[in-house]
C-alpha cells in the first residue's frame, strides 16, 4: 500500500516536473517567433510538410463524416417529418464540434507524430546539439518554425473539413434521399451563425492547433534520444492530443455555447 | 526548383484554407444578416414569450425584417421586455403594429410576427409596440378548453 | 609521437579546476582538474561510463557543471551570456560521433550550412570554401549525396569538413574512432592529424581506442571515477605503467578493474538458493 502512494506521488511528480519543462519550452518556443517572419523560407517549407501533406486526409474524411452525417440526420429527422431541417443539422454539428476536434485528431495523427518523429530523430542523432555547437539556437531554426507553421495550418484545415463535409452532406441528403436542394441551405443558413457558430468554430480549432503542435514538438524534445524513446513519444503525441483536444472542447464547448 | 514547388504548394493550401472559411461564411451561415447590420430597435412586453430565444426571426407577411435582440424580465411590470432589431429599411412600420409571438410548425422555433396597423405615424427608435400577443402555451390552452367544456 | 612547434600564445586552450558534475544523484566528475594546451592534441581516454562525452558538452557549454570552474580561451564557459557563448562556439568545432549531418539537406549544403548561418559570403564564394573543404576530407565528388547515403566512416568525414567549415581554433572529437574499418579509422586518423599540424589547431579527443590515440596525441588525460588518474605526454604515461594505467592501455580483462560486477562471491549466490531481496 505505501509502494502504491509512493508510486502514485512519485508519478505525479514526473507529471509536474514535464508539465513545468513543457511550460519552460513553450516560452521559449514563442520568444523566438521573430525566427518565422525573418526566415520565412523556413516556415513556408514547415507549412509544406505540417499543412500541405495533411490536406487530403482531411478532404477525404471531410468528405465522409458529411456524408455519413447526412445519412443519419435524414434517418433521425424523417421520423419527426422534418427531413427539411437536415441542412441545418449537417453544418452545426460540423462547424461547431466535428470540424475542428476531428480535424485536430487526424491532425495529431498525421501531422504531430511526424513533428514529433522527425525533431525526436534530430535529437537522437545529435543533429540538435550540433546546431548548438555550430552556434544555432534550434528554438530558432526548428522549433519556431515548425510550431508557427502547426498554430496556421490547423484553423484552414478545420475550415476545409467542414466546407467539404457540408458539401459531403449535400451530395448525401439531396443527391440520394431527395430532401430538397434550396431548403437544404436555406435551413442551414437559418440556424448556423456567423458569429457564435463559425467563428466560435474557428476560435476552438486555433486553440487545438496551438495545443496539439506544443505537444508534439515538445514530446519530440523530450523524447529519450533511442528508438524506443522515438516511438513511445509519438504515441504519447497523439494519446495526450487527443485527450487534451477532447478535455478542452468540453471546457471550450460550454464557455462559448453555454449560455444559450 | 523545389523551393517554388513548395512556395506553390503552401500558397495554394492558405488559399484553399481561406476559401473554406469564406464558404463557412456565405454559403453555410448567415454572415448576409451582419452584413446589412444597420438596425434599430423598438421594445415590446409580453406577458409570456413561451420559448422564444434571442436571436430569433421576427417577420412581417412573412418576410424576415431582424431579429431579437434582447430579452429580458422587467420586475416593475411583471412582463417580458423583448427588444427588437430591425432592418432599417424597413423603416415604415405604423406606430400601432401589433406584435404576436408564433411557433413555425407544430414543434418549430418561435418567432415574432409583426402586423402593421394603420396609423400614420410610424415607429422610431426606442418605442414600444404597444399591441402584443403573448405565445401560446399548450398547457394553458388545454386548461382553458377543459374549463370551457365543464361550464358548458 | 610528439610534435614539437613553436608556439605563438603558450597560455592553455582549456583550463578546468576542480570541476564537478552530478546528474541526478549520479556524480559523473569530482575534483576535476586539466589543463588542454593550445594547438596540441589532447586526448581524454577512460572505460565507458566515465563522462568523456558529458566533459565535451561542459567544454561546449552544452552541460553547466555543479561547482568548480572551466575557461576555454579565458572565459568562463558557464557564466557567457547565450549570445557570447555562441559567439565562442563560432571558434570551436565539434566532430559528433555518428557525425549528425543534418538530415535534409545534401553533404554540399551541410558543410555550407555553418557558412551560410554566420556570415554574408555570396553563394560564389561559399561554393569555393565549401569544395575546399570537401576536398581536404576527400570527399568532393560525394558532395550530392544525401546523409543517408553515406557510410559512417563518410559521414564523420563530412562533418569534420564542416567542423572546419568556419576554421575555428579548436575541435572537439567525440569518439572519432568508434566503429570504423582500419582503412577508414587510418584516414580519420591521418585527417586528424593533418588538420592538427596545418591548421594549428587545438584538438580535443575522447576515446576509448588506444593505439590510434596514442599515435596522435601530444597530451594523454586518462579518466576514471570521475577525476584524473594520470596525465602526460604518451610516453610519460606509458613509462608510469600504474597497475590501472596498464590494465587500460593494453586491454587486459581483469586487474584493478574487476571484470565481475561488483556482488557477493559467486559461491554464496549458488549455495544461498533463492533469490535475496533487500
Amino acid at each position: 500500500m505505501i509502494d502504491f502512494l509512493a508510486g502514485l506521488g512519485r508519478a505525479g511528480l514526473g507529471w509536474f516536473a514535464v508539465l513545468g519543462r513543457a511550460s519552460m519550452f513553450l516560452g521559449r518556443v514563442l520568444l523566438s517567433q521573430d525566427a518565422v517572419l525573418r526566415r520565412f523560407s523556413l516556415t513556408v517549407a514547415e507549412l509544406y510538410s505540417v499543412g500541405v501533406r495533411s490536406l487530403l486526409i482531411i478532404v477525404v474524411s471531410g468528405l465522409f463524416v458529411g456524408m455519413v452525417l447526412g445519412y443519419q440526420g435524414y434517418i433521425t429527422l424523417v421520423n419527426f417529418g422534418a427531413a427539411e431541417a437536415l441542412g441545418g443539422v449537417v453544418a452545426l454539428s460540423l462547424v461547431r464540434e466535428l470540424g475542428p476536434v476531428v480535424t485536430a485528431l487526424l491532425f495529431a495523427g498525421r501531422a504531430g507524430s511526424a513533428l514529433t518523429a522527425e525533431i525526436g530523430l534530430m535529437k537522437a542523432t545529435e543533429q540538435l546539439s550540433a546546431l548548438e555547437m555550430m552556434a544555432v539556437d534550434p528554438y530558432r531554426r526548428v522549433f519556431a518554425p515548425r510550431f508557427f507553421a502547426g498554430f496556421v495550418s490547423m484553423p484552414l484545415l478545420a475550415a476545409l473539413f467542414s466546407a467539404v463535409g457540408v458539401i459531403g452532406g449535400y451530395l448525401v441528403g439531396v443527391g440520394l434521399l431527395g430532401v430538397d436542394s434550396g431548403s437544404y441551405f436555406s435551413q442551414m443558413q437559418a440556424v448556423t451563425d456567423w458569429r457564435e457558430d463559425v467563428v466560435s468554430g474557428v476560435i476552438k480549432s486555433v486553440v487545438f492547433g496551438f495545443v496539439v503542435t506544443w505537444i508534439a514538438v515538445f514530446q519530440g524534445v523530450d523524447a529519450e534520444p533511442t528508438s524506443e524513446g522515438i516511438s513511445r513519444a509519438t504515441t504519447q503525441t497523439v494519446v495526450v492530443s487527443a485527450l487534451a483536444v477532447l478535455g478542452l472542447d468540453f471546457i471550450l464547448t460550454g464557455l462559448m455555447f453555454g449560455d444559450l | 526548383m523545389k523551393q517554388r514547388f513548395l512556395e506553390v504548394s503552401v500558397g495554394l493550401f492558405v488559399l484553399l484554407g481561406i476559401a473554406a472559411l469564406f464558404y463557412l461564411a456565405v454559403q453555410v451561415s448567415n454572415i448576409a444578416e451582419y452584413r446589412d447590420s444597420d438596425t434599430y430597435e423598438v421594445l415590446a412586453y409580453f406577458d409570456n414569450i413561451g420559448g422564444l430565444k434571442v436571436r430569433a426571426p421576427i417577420t412581417v407577411s412573412g418576410v424576415r425584417v431582424g431579429r431579437v435582440a434582447d430579452i429580458a424580465y422587467d420586475p416593475e411590470r411583471f412582463q417580458a421586455r423583448v427588444t427588437l432589431a430591425i432592418q432599417s429599411d424597413h423603416d415604415h412600420l405604423p406606430a400601432d403594429t401589433q406584435a404576436s409571438i408564433f411557433t413555425a410548425g407544430l414543434l418549430g422555433e418561435q418567432y415574432i410576427g409583426l402586423e402593421p396597423g394603420g396609423d400614420f405615424e410610424m415607429l422610431q427608435a426606442g418605442d414600444e409596440i404597444l399591441f402584443t400577443q403573448s405565445a401560446l402555451v399548450l398547457e394553458n390552452m388545454i386548461g382553458r378548453f377543459l374549463t370551457n367544456m365543464s361550464t358548458d | 609521437m610528439h610534435v614539437s612547434r613553436e608556439s605563438v600564445d603558450d597560455t592553455p586552450h582549456v583550463v578546468i579546476e576542480d570541476l564537478a558534475f552530478r546528474h541526478g544523484r549520479k556524480t559523473v566528475f569530482e575534483g576535476l582538474s586539466m589543463t588542454v594546451p593550445r594547438g596540441r592534441i589532447t586526448t581524454v581516454m577512460g572505460p565507458s561510463g566515465t563522462g568523456k562525452t558529458t566533459l565535451l558538452r561542459l567544454i561546449g557549454g552544452q552541460l553547466r557543471p555543479s561547482s568548480g570552474r572551466l575557461w576555454v580561451d579565458g572565459l568562463e564557459v558557464a557564466r557567457l551570456s547565450r549570445r557570447s557563448l555562441y559567439n565562442l562556439r563560432k571558434r570551436m568545432g565539434m566532430l559528433f560521433q555518428t557525425g549528425a549531418l543534418l538530415s535534409d539537406f545534401n553533404v554540399f549544403d551541410n558543410v555550407a550550412f555553418p557558412l551560410r548561418e554566420h556570415t554574408d559570403l555570396p553563394e560564389e564564394l561559399i561554393r569555393h570554401l565549401v569544395l575546399m573543404k570537401l576536398e581536404a576530407v576527400g570527399l568532393r565528388a560525394a558532395r550530392d549525396l544525401d546523409p543517408s547515403q553515406l557510410s559512417g566512416g563518410m559521414a564523420r568525414r563530412v562533418a569534420l569538413a564542416r567542423a572546419i567549415a568556419l576554421d575555428p581554433q579548436m575541435i572537439l572529437y567525440d569518439e572519432p574512432f568508434a566503429g570504423l574499418d582500419p582503412i577508414t579509422m587510418g584516414q580519420i586518423v591521418t585527417l586528424i592529424r593533418r588538420t592538427n599540424q596545418t591548421l594549428g589547431l587545438t584538438g580535443v579527443l575522447v576515446t576509448h581506442d588506444v593505439v590510434e590515440a596514442m599515435a596522435i596525441s601530444d597530451q594523454v588525460v586518462l579518466l576514471a571515477e570521475g577525476r584524473v588518474v594520470d596525465r602526460g605526454t604518451v610516453d610519460e604515461v606509458r613509462g608510469r605503467a600504474s597497475e590501472w594505467t596498464s590494465q587500460f592501455l593494453e586491454g587486459r580483462p581483469d586487474g584493478p578493474v574487476p571484470f565481475h560486477y561488483p556482488g557477493t562471491p559467486y559461491r554464496d549466490d549458488l549455495l544461498g538458493g533463492k533469490e535475496s531481496r533487500t
